[in-house]
């Protein structure tokens, strides 16, 4: 396949569990600085099209290239090494580690196994928690164990870790799932802000929250691209309408 | 003053300090050479069960082969010593002098090849080491980069250690079988057998022990540590941070053998025979209980876990000797069922809530500075608080592999 200038280019890629394609040769293009959000009806593939692009679950056909490189047969850490992070559905953080712990060891560096021993919390990665903690409103939290954090807390500090690793490519699942309407809407600030130097990938139902952040929108139904564009044109859309939006 | 106490309380140097004085002037103090070496014997086993702290309580890996490794140093350390104490002189009536009697009683005639080395005590003390870390990344290195962990580790490593029993048994001329390797007499001319050199070996035993808990707690600090306990809660997350968390893994496993190895080279020093009835299932099993009683959280307590297990044991096995092996697996499931933590559990959440209690009560009148209970005082298990302790008896990271996504 062609080299391209997406940041992402996903080309016939498919999975099969047990003869069932939960992935159905799917062509996905990401341009850098998009927000992308996905949506789509449950079990549309939706989740794991962002396991296949982060290496948690293996393509069975098709290519994945991150910057021109191929990546579906990298192992998990090194695709998140190329530039890749990747938020989980559910808030995934250190419950009994503090903020500042779960943040500082997000930092990229001292990542083999004495790298790690020798790491040093020099003043580089002190700056830089401190710059991601205020990104996230969490800047007066660093010394709180992070399990005591409220719920849409805990979902910013996942972000927080991925972007102390300043990944190219951020893919996120669900992120405002079980937020009150101001913590929504603080996400939606946040997301606007850091997508400006990087790629983002949202997978979300509320479509008021995804008319808020999508560049554009990306409908999938039964692994499959049942329609990609802006979000008036997806909304307007009757494919779209009958099997996701409702009449 | 306050700062050296605060820093004290959080890295956890306290704790290790009042193990160094009861180790190494109480015990010596109030103990004769018998009782002294017996302490020294348990202290063996104290470098396993601090092993098994890193292994199973900061790594979340339980293994249950860790006699593997003790026995592995045990033997090499023993054939150093049985080589030196089978010189021509002294086996002459041997039919082939010169070689281990039970290599003679076996029928062989010279010493096989992998025994030569054995006759440096640089290279023994080398494969003290080097033979178990080996054994433990080959094995650790096929399992968990196929993401085999949790409770199918444990029985891979179970049938390790039951192999290696066999295989020890089974040949009989190259290991001693049995029996083992008896009669060592000399260490590089030092006679190992002497009131004094036991004494001194307990005392080299106990040193050796305080430096591996220091660098254990060094590990415990640094980003490693830290990564350990991220990966035990969870492993995903670590995975999706750039982490090879598989190797991470096979470092904890390489440790705590190394650490049991050493223990092992030392208990062969201090009773003079290693068999391979410290090497089995069973022996491996009771190495787990020192670490679940004294909390597998912490180092200190594995120690003590190890001393007080292993005093009972001795107590027990004399007193009621049929119901030694029940009285055993009572005090393992009541204690993991009861305090999860162990002792130094046990201690963290009932004793120094009480201490603090009553070192406030005069501080109101004293005018003692309040920041002895600002101070974040967490001497061994620094990251216990309540989710921990509160965690139920099935969370003894069997096969808890957690799963940070629905699907």
């Amino acid at each position: 396949m062609s080299n391209t200038d997406f940041v992402l280019a996903v080309e016939d890629l498919t999975v099969s569990f047990d003869g069932f394609k939960a992935i159905d040769s799917l062509n996905l293009y990401v341009d850098r600085g998009e927000l992308r959000v996905v949506i789509g009806p449950n079990g549309a593939g939706k989740t794991t099209l962002l396991d296949l692009i982060c290496g948690k679950t293996k393509a069975s056909a098709g290519s994945i290239k991150f910057k021109n490189q191929e990546m579906t047969r990298l192992p998990e850490h090194m695709i998140v090494r190329a530039g890749i992070g990747r938020k989980f559905q559910t808030p995934s953080i250190y419950e009994n580690l503090s903020v500042f712990k779960n943040l500082e060891v997000s930092f990229p560096r001292g990542r083999g196994v004495f790298g790690a021993l020798g790491f040093k919390c020099d003043d580089a990665v002190k700056a830089k928690v401190d710059e991601v903690a205020g990104m996230i409103g969490l800047a007066d939290r660093l010394d709180l164990e992070a399990g005591l954090l409220s719920h849409g807390q805990k979902q910013w500090l996942e972000i927080g870790m991925l972007l102390m690793q300043d990944p190219e490519l951020l893919m996120l699942d669900e992120p405002i799932a079980g937020m009150s309407a101001r913590e929504r809407e603080l996400t939606a600030d946040l997301l606007n802000r850091i997508c400006q130097n990087r790629s983002v990938i949202v997978i979300e139902h509320d479509m008021d929250f995804v008319a808020r952040i999508a560049h554009k929108v990306t409908v999938m139904h039964q692994g499959k691209i049942l329609a990609e564009g802006s979000m008036d044109k997806v909304q307007s859309d009757p494919k779209v309408i009958d099997v996701y939006l409702g009449h | 003053m306050d700062a050296i106490k605060t820093w004290l309380g959080r890295s956890g140097l306290a704790s290790i300090a009042i193990l160094a004085v009861l180790l190494l002037v109480v015990f010596p103090l109030a103990m004769d050479t018998f009782r002294l070496n017996l302490v020294g014997k348990y202290l063996t086993y104290g470098f396993v069960a601090i092993g098994l702290v890193m292994l199973w309580g900061y790594g979340g890996v339980l293994s249950l082969g860790q006699g593997v490794f003790f026995g592995l140093g045990g033997y090499a350390m023993a054939m150093f010593l049985k080589l030196e104490a089978s010189d021509p002189e002294s086996t002459k009536i041997q039919s082939t002098p010169g070689i281990p009697d039970f290599m003679d009683w076996n029928q062989l005639t010279e010493l096989p090849l992998w025994w030569e080395p054995f006759n440096s005590f640089g290279f023994t003390l080398f494969a003290v080491v080097a033979v178990p870390v080996l054994l433990a990344f080959s094995i650790s290195y096929a399992m968990f980069k196929r993401r085999v962990g949790g409770v199918y580790f444990a029985i891979i490593t179970q049938a390790v250690a039951l192999i290696l029993t066999v295989l020890i048994i089974g040949q009989q001329g190259y290991t001693g079988g049995v029996n083992g390797m008896t009669d060592l007499k000399t260490l590089m001319g030092w006679d190992i057998r002497t009131d004094e050199a036991k004494t001194l070996l307990y005392f080299l035993t106990a040193a050796l022990l305080l430096g591996a808990i220091l660098l254990c707690r060094w590990i415990q600090l640094s980003k490693l540590g830290t990564l350990l306990l991220a990966m035990r809660d969870k492993e995903d997350r670590v995975r999706f941070s750039g982490y090879d968390v598989s190797m991470f893994k096979v470092f904890a496993f390489c440790l705590a053998a190394a650490l049991s190895a050493i223990g092992g080279a030392m208990f062969t020093l201090q009773v003079g025979f290693m068999s391979p009835s410290f090497v089995g299932i069973v022996p491996s099993i009771e190495m787990v209980i020192f670490a679940a009683v004294g909390g597998r959280m912490s180092l200190v307590g594995a120690v003590y876990g190890a001393l007080l297990v292993n005093f009972g044991k001795t107590y027990f096995s004399e007193t009621f000797p049929d119901l030694w092996l029940f009285l055993m697996a009572a005090l393992f499931i009541g204690v993991v069922m009861a305090f999860p933590n162990g002792l130094a559990g046990l201690y963290e959440s009932h004793v120094k809530p009480w201490l603090a209690r009553r070192k406030q009560a005069p501080a109101g009148s004293g005018g003692e500075p309040p920041s002895a209970s600002t101070a974040p005082a967490a001497p061994t298990v620094p990251h216990t608080t309540t989710s921990s302790a509160a965690a139920p008896a099935a969370d003894i990271h069997l096969g808890a592999k957690v799963s940070s996504q629905s699907a």
